[in-house]
């Protein structure tokens, strides 16, 4: 499979060059077709098995995510490929798909570097961080490397604002970083290598860094502070 | 396709889905052996003013109901409520914020104050950020005079702009798109309000139209670069709030304050949408919708709308007389009138009349009169009919009417395709589709009526099986509660038509129900049932075997009657208005009025008598069909008895009193032929002359004439190739 998606990038890449980094989706469904690879038919079989079949349409975002997982992208083709499957018209497939910024109209790098510069993060130094991954990729917001390795974005919050800044490269998020921890980050991405995801100043997750600051004693047991009760097998309740 | 959409949730009241919904909860109230009552109004005050409401109402139809119009531009009473323009803003008591009235139910004792300070805040914000992206085009912008968006700017907006970003990002502009010959798209003045998105798939059925993109980048478009072609495009340029679309072929014609706006009925289809016909300088120059709950709702079709431009060539303007060799030469009048007398004189008797599908119910009458007067009974319609059905009138009307058909719950089409021949009926059934679970069958070649339906096969002998009860399809229409079956006029043409119709008309005595006629024909031609109904007979061969010395074609164009039927010494005289089939084949050509530039009277596909009034006069020497007729009579001295239209309506009204009660219809009995019909349906195949959208747009002498309605078939064709192209270069 992983092959398979390799020679379609290698399609894309042929295109891309021709007519420069702005290439029309509309002229891509020319050029390419899409279908669903045997793993993956197997896999939007299982997901529509959860939907009785005048619902299929609730299945749209999870097949455009499996459809773009396949390509990388979404080509106008795949979107078709998705309509067709859940018998939609393809206009509504696209209105989705256009919609959410997850979703890639136009071929995409392979690491997507999106640096959240929400109130929390810009709080943290977010806007340090996306300053210096436009410096160290030589790219601007929503823009690829020639390569087709990178595409930074900025983007908005990502639910993770206790480890702030955080920035997220494809499913993985990295967290509590600075300049040092991202230029480990990034150069770990140019030698193909995707680094552990995770916060980069120590901590394991959320916790406090100095260790607990509160809750420090041992839990107190069940029924701590609770109203004395009749017990229910000598006294019914009224 | 959608089904039982947002409409259903929001529970638009007075709707037939609500209709429904309340009369199942009666029936099973009723088992519960308790008088069901109906749901308990609800009092909000709107500026102060008690109103008593249904539940479920929306703040905006409650202040309707005391006729408080809230500013709107995305909702519409026909579409379902998308909430998104926020004009319709209001201010709530007690409410934090102002709410959107279009999308939000009353509450009890709700203080609705559509006036106040902060609504009339609101107002102006949104209006101030629907004015940052909408250019200032007014000037040179076709919906400039007739804008909800400039009319509301007026009232609601702030009298000056803090929009200072012209030299930094500018205003936004968007691409425009091509999405046909009659839609002219300038995106850029789009507010987003999604009507025409929600017009084309809730009402028309294609789901070509949508938004693509978020926030300022949003855009209103078709899927990959596509022509937005079906037969009610046309709509969307009502329903869209500004210029962003607009009338193509009327573009940069007229302003609204110039024109003349006159009310007729359409006469391209059988339908007979009710017009507004826009002149000026004695030209039409465009044709809108007139609300017409009942016949066209507020929608028309693209072939009513557009072709009007064929009123305009082809036309006759001159009298002419076929000359020794064979050439059509203009005369003046009394010489074409003198040349036709002489052939009459000469006939002796031996004359028939031929009506055609744009003929007018006192032309057809005036016709007849003359006819009978010199001594001939043989007047028939163009179109044919069954042998001796003509005598009921519930033989060939749409007897559950084109409001009834909403209410349906089965449907059986036989040789029709509503679809291309008479839109705006299949409107009707696929809001039934939509809200009312109907369900469609059909007999003839597979269609695209726009929603599921299922085909039972093309075969003519699958009517004998429906209706004799033995066919799946056959339970459904018993069972249901309003079944209809809808035969197609031009089925009833076939040698077994009258089989067929018969056999339909015993079933439907079956399947009748108290109010409720299930039997229809959909007609085609706008003057078939006037015609029927003054006493034609149906078929232009009856005329062609009478072998007549004379033969008035009075708007037949069909191409029906050929010269090679005729006898060689035949005298074809045509009256009409355009130079078309029926021309062609004339000996003598008596120019007549087109439906925008006489006063008559038309009956549309139901059975409902309605008039047209001149917007225009007739070109050159051109004279309204039945003053012709009337001067004729008094050159070949058989004076006509009426010398204006009030006295030719009295005569129409001795005829078929019906037909002078304008716009009321008047319920037809059973159907059924007079005789026992013992022909048994022979079996073949059916076919359609309308399968596809290409075939709609031409099928008269006007639209034949018109160049919107060529480049609408060249449009579909194009596509047609581009999309053939595409999939063979499939990868």
């Amino acid at each position: 499979m992983l092959l398979l998606s390799r020679s379609i990038r290698a399609i894309h890449l042929a295109a891309v060059f021709r007519s420069g980094a702005q290439m029309d989706a509309t002229k891509m469904r020319k050029t390419l077709k899409f279908e669903f690879s045997k793993d993956n038919q197997r896999r939007v079989k299982a997901l529509l098995a959860w939907y009785p079949k005048a619902e299929w349409k609730g299945a749209l975002l999870p097949l455009l995510d499996i459809a773009q997982r396949q390509q990388g992208w979404l080509s106008i083709s795949a979107v078709q490929a998705v309509a067709e499957t859940i018998k939609i018209d393809p206009m509504e497939a696209f209105e989705a798909a256009q919609f959410y910024t997850m979703f890639f109209m136009k071929p995409r790098g392979k690491y997507v570097v999106s640096v959240c510069t929400s109130t929390p993060c810009k709080l943290r130094g977010g806007d340090e961080i996306f300053e210096a991954c436009k410096k160290a990729l030589n790219l601007e917001h929503g823009q690829t490397t020639p390569d087709m390795q990178f595409t930074l974005k900025e983007d908005y919050c990502m639910g993770a604002c206790v480890n702030a800044p955080v920035l997220a490269v494809n499913d993985d998020m990295y967290e509590d970083l600075d300049e040092k921890s991202l230029a480990s980050i990034l150069a770990d991405l140019r030698n193909d290598k995707l680094p552990p995801a995770g916060p980069r100043n120590g901590r394991c997750a959320s916790e406090p860094k100095g260790g607990l600051t509160t809750l420090k004693s041992e839990p107190p047991p069940p029924g701590y502070m609770m109203q004395k009760l009749p017990d229910p097998k000598t006294k019914k309740c009224q | 396709m959608i089904r039982a959409p947002l409409v259903k949730a929001l529970g638009a009241l007075g709707s037939p889905t609500h209709q429904m919904a309340s009369r199942a909860v009666r029936t099973s109230a009723m088992v519960a052996q308790t008088p069901a009552k109906a749901p308990e109004k609800i009092e909000v005050f709107v500026d102060d003013i008690p109103v008593q409401v249904a539940p479920g109402t929306t703040v905006l139809q409650a202040a309707a109901q005391i006729g408080v119009e809230i500013p709107r531009f995305c909702y519409h009473e026909r579409l379902a409520v998308a909430g998104n323009c926020r004009m319709c803003l209001v201010e709530v008591e007690k409410s934090p914020k102002p709410v959107a009235a279009c999308a939000m139910p009353v509450m009890k004792g709700w203080r609705i104050k559509t006036n106040s300070d902060l609504t009339r805040k609101a107002r102006e914000g949104v209006m101030e950020f629907l004015l940052m992206n909408h250019p200032l085009d007014c000037p040179i912008c076709d919906q400039g005079g007739e804008c909800d968006l400039q009319d509301q700017a007026m009232a609601f907006g702030s009298d000056r702009s803090r929009f200072t970003d012209i030299n930094y990002t500018g205003k936004r502009a968007v691409e425009d798109k091509d999405i046909g010959p009659l839609v002219k798209t300038i995106m850029t003045r789009c507010i987003h309000c999604t009507r025409c998105v929600r017009f084309a798939s809730e009402i028309a059925g294609v789901d070509d139209l949508g938004t693509t993109g978020r926030g300022n980048d949003m855009q209103i478009g078709t899927y990959v670069e596509k022509l937005f072609l079906t037969e009610l495009s046309g709509n969307v340029i009502d329903l869209c709030p500004v210029g962003a679309l607009t009338n193509k072929p009327y573009s940069f014609v007229a302003r609204p304050w110039e024109i003349r706006k006159v009310s007729s009925i359409d006469v391209l289809d059988a339908v007979g949408s009710n017009i507004v016909v826009s002149t000026r300088t004695n030209e039409v120059l465009r044709i809108l919708p007139r609300e017409n709950e009942d016949v066209n709702e507020e929608w028309l079709a693209d072939k009513s709308r557009f072709a009007c431009d064929g009123l305009k060539r082809q036309r006759l303007v001159a009298p002419m007389v076929r000359m020794p060799n064979g050439e059509l030469q203009a005369v003046e009048w009394e010489g074409a009138l003198i040349a036709v007398a002489k052939a009459v004189k000469a006939a002796g008797g031996q004359i028939a009349g031929i009506s055609g599908q744009l003929a007018d119910l006192e032309a057809q009458v005036a016709l007849k009169d003359l006819l009978n007067r010199l001594g001939s009974e043989v007047v028939a319609t163009e179109q044919g009919f069954i042998a001796g059905g003509t005598d009921n009138r519930a033989n060939y009307l749409l007897n559950s009417t084109i409001a009834g058909l909403e209410e349906a719950d089965a449907v059986l089409l036989v040789g029709t395709n509503p679809r291309y021949e008479a839109p705006l009926v299949n409107t009707r059934l696929r809001k039934a589709y939509v809200h009312n679970e109907l369900q469609i069958a059909s007999i003839g070649p597979k269609i695209d009526l726009s929603y599921d339906h299922e085909n039972l096969g093309a075969d003519a002998a699958l009517v004998k099986d429906v209706c004799s009860g033995a066919h799946a399809f056959s339970k459904v229409l018993e069972g249901a509660k309003k079944p209809a079956i809808i035969i197609g006029a031009d089925l009833l043409e076939r040698a077994d038509g009258a089989a067929i119709h018969a056999t339909v008309a015993e079933y439907c005595k079956k399947l009748k129900k108290p109010n409720w006629n299930p039997f229809n024909v959909l007609q085609t031609n706008a003057a078939q049932v006037g015609a029927l109904d003054v006493g034609y007979k149906a078929g232009a061969q009856t005329a062609v075997k009478a072998q007549p010395k004379v033969l008035f074609l009075l708007n037949a164009d069909a191409a029906k009657v050929t010269r090679e039927q005729l006898p060689k010494d035949c005298f074809v005289v045509y009256i009409g208005s355009h130079g078309d089939n029926g021309a062609s084949i004339a000996d003598a050509v008596l120019p007549g009025a087109a439906y925008t530039e006489k006063q008559a009277i038309y009956v549309n596909t139901e059975g409902r008598p309605q008039q047209t009034l001149p917007g225009v006069s007739p070109p050159g020497m051109a004279r309204e069909d039945w003053k012709i007729l009337r001067a004729l009579s008094e050159v070949v001295g058989k004076p006509l008895p009426y010398d204006n239209l009030d006295e030719l309506r009295n005569r129409v009204e001795d005829v078929a009193p019906h037909l002078t009660r304008l716009g009321h219809l008047e319920p037809a009995g059973d159907a059924g032929a007079a005789g026992a019909i013992s022909k048994s349906i022979g079996g073949g195949p059916i076919d359609l002359k309308l399968k596809e959208l290409r075939d709609y747009f031409m099928t008269d002498a006007i639209s034949r004439a018109s160049p919107t309605m060529a480049k609408c078939i060249s449009a579909v064709n194009k596509q047609q190739r581009e999309n053939e192209a595409k999939q063979s270069v499939a990868i």
